[in-house]
């Protein structure tokens, strides 16, 4: 049986070796449509009989609502939203995830720390500091960046209702009025995650494409990779 | 080399002055801190006290983890970071620019000693803690481990859950627990104690002496003029 392994740091009292599911990470910035292609990929897999499971970022039971009530008063420091973010995910990650790789389910996970990454690196955190407080997370079996330009992200935003706060970097804030602001925090973000693409080998999809062209290749990919692994298990068996 | 990756970022310079006390519980840090406070402010210094686990915000989130036993040796050390992070960003660093001596009961080594008594990687929370100011002066009050349970024990406390290091699972029984658990905490004490240069107090002296010597300590590290920086505020938080 394979085996999952952390980005160097041991998790504490916690074993990786029983550990049969899938854990496939979609990433890709704020409004690129995520939500869409992993509730169809959701629909697909379950088609093809595997079990799924999703996590997605601030759904702890720890940390949820303190982020959320941090986020509404914009009342805690920014390197502290960093570690607070941190928690939450080493919540999901040993309360969620964990459990379902153990059971053999698909977890999906609606991003995953490479955007947290992303955004501390945006509001000023040292890349080599971020990354190491991440060390413990679980490389995904597959990373998929929905990858699109902040030119043909603006419509889709502003067709979809109104400029969020945070989405915009208005904590910051980057321009004069929430549109300067979201367009100059989206390119940084972006920008962050081309780089970690790079250094964390993502499978990238032109997500600027009609929505079924990118779920059809998201499915086809994933599916085919979960295929792959199994016969390699099943090839293992005595 | 540790000590300069462990503070890396820091770069903002100031004036003002940290002082730290650190040892294991009954130790009698708390009260040494309290004793000093007083001291300094009747010398007309500008005092605020800092103390661990003060963030509004995050406070809600560790006391549901704390409550509720949700919290795991990674989830405890990073929630516990979080609000040690706010502090700083609040708290500490502007008292700092402002001229102020800052007194710290506990600060990033109980994080330390703390989390890698329970099992944490110790480069990674060393490094995890990298954001926080160094301190002018850190000390360590050191005890043998029966004293400091007999001071603690002996009055009969309610342990709570991860003070005890229930959640290590290294006793059933609370007190044992504890006992353990302290006794871990205080291995890694001794060995921070070296590696960061920290001050070492001998915490079995009576506690006047104590204080005679705590004072002798900082006394070369106080501004010169006190209160010449910053008054308006009222001397006192």
């Amino acid at each position: 049986m394979r085996t999952f392994q952390t980005y160097g740091e041991v998790l504490p009292r916690v074993s990786l070796s029983d550990l049969s599911g899938w854990l496939i990470v979609v990433e890709g910035t704020d409004g690129v449509g995520r939500t869409t292609h992993i509730n169809r990929l959701r629909a697909h897999l379950e088609r093809l009989g595997y079990a799924v499971a999703e996590t997605g970022l601030s759904r702890s039971d720890l940390a949820s609502r303190g982020i959320h009530r941090a986020k509404m008063g914009n009342t805690l420091g920014s390197n502290a939203f960093n570690l607070f973010y941190a928690t939450d995910f080493a919540d999901r990650l040993q309360q969620q995830i964990l459990p379902a790789l153990r059971s053999g389910f698909v977890m999906l996970t609606d991003r995953y720390v490479y955007s947290l990454i992303a955004r501390a690196i945006v509001r000023g955190a040292d890349p080599d500091w971020i990354k190491n407080v991440y060390s413990f997370a679980l490389k995904p079996d597959a990373v998929f960046y929905l990858r699109i330009g902040v030119e043909e992200l603006v419509p889709r935003v502003v067709a979809e209702g109104p400029f969020d706060y945070w989405e915009s970097g208005m904590d910051l804030p980057m321009g004069e009025d929430l549109y300067d602001s979201f367009i100059e925090y989206q390119r940084r973000v972006i920008s962050q995650l081309d780089e970690l693409a790079k250094e964390y080998s993502f499978q990238t999809i032109d997500a600027t494409r009609k929505v079924d062209a990118i779920s059809d290749e998201l499915c086809e990919s994933v599916s085919h990779l979960l295929a792959s692994r199994r016969s390699e298990s099943a090839e293992e068996q005595p | 080399m540790i000590h300069v990756e462990t503070y890396g970022q820091v770069t903002n310079r100031h004036t003002g002055r940290l002082f730290i006390v650190e040892g294991i519980d009954g130790s009698g840090k708390s009260t040494q801190l309290t004793l000093l406070a007083q001291w300094l402010r009747s010398l007309g210094h500008l005092v605020v006290f800092s103390e661990w686990n003060s963030s509004p915000i995050v406070k809600a989130t560790t006391s549901r983890g704390k409550k509720r036993h949700l919290l795991t040796p990674l989830s405890f050390s990073l929630i516990h970071a979080t609000d040690f992070s706010d502090r700083v960003e609040r708290d500490i660093v502007p008292a700092l620019k402002a001229g102020a001596i800052v007194l710290a009961d506990r600060y990033v080594y109980t994080a330390f000693a703390r989390d890698v008594a329970r099992g944490v990687g110790p480069s990674w929370v060393r490094r995890l803690y990298r954001f926080a100011p160094v301190p002018t002066m850190a000390i360590y009050f050191r005890v043998p481990l029966d004293v400091a349970l007999h001071r603690i024990l002996s009055g009969r406390p309610t342990l709570k859950w991860y003070e005890a290091g229930m959640d290590l699972d290294l006793h059933s029984d609370v007190t044992e627990s504890y006992k353990l658990f302290q006794g871990r905490i205080q291995n890694e004490y001794e060995k921070i104690v070296g590696e960061f240069g920290l001050e070492v107090m001998d915490a079995t002296r009576p506690v006047e002496v104590q204080q005679r010597l705590l004072r002798q300590m900082v006394t070369p590290w106080l501004p010169t003029t006190p209160g010449t920086v910053v008054r308006g505020t009222g001397g006192a938080r």
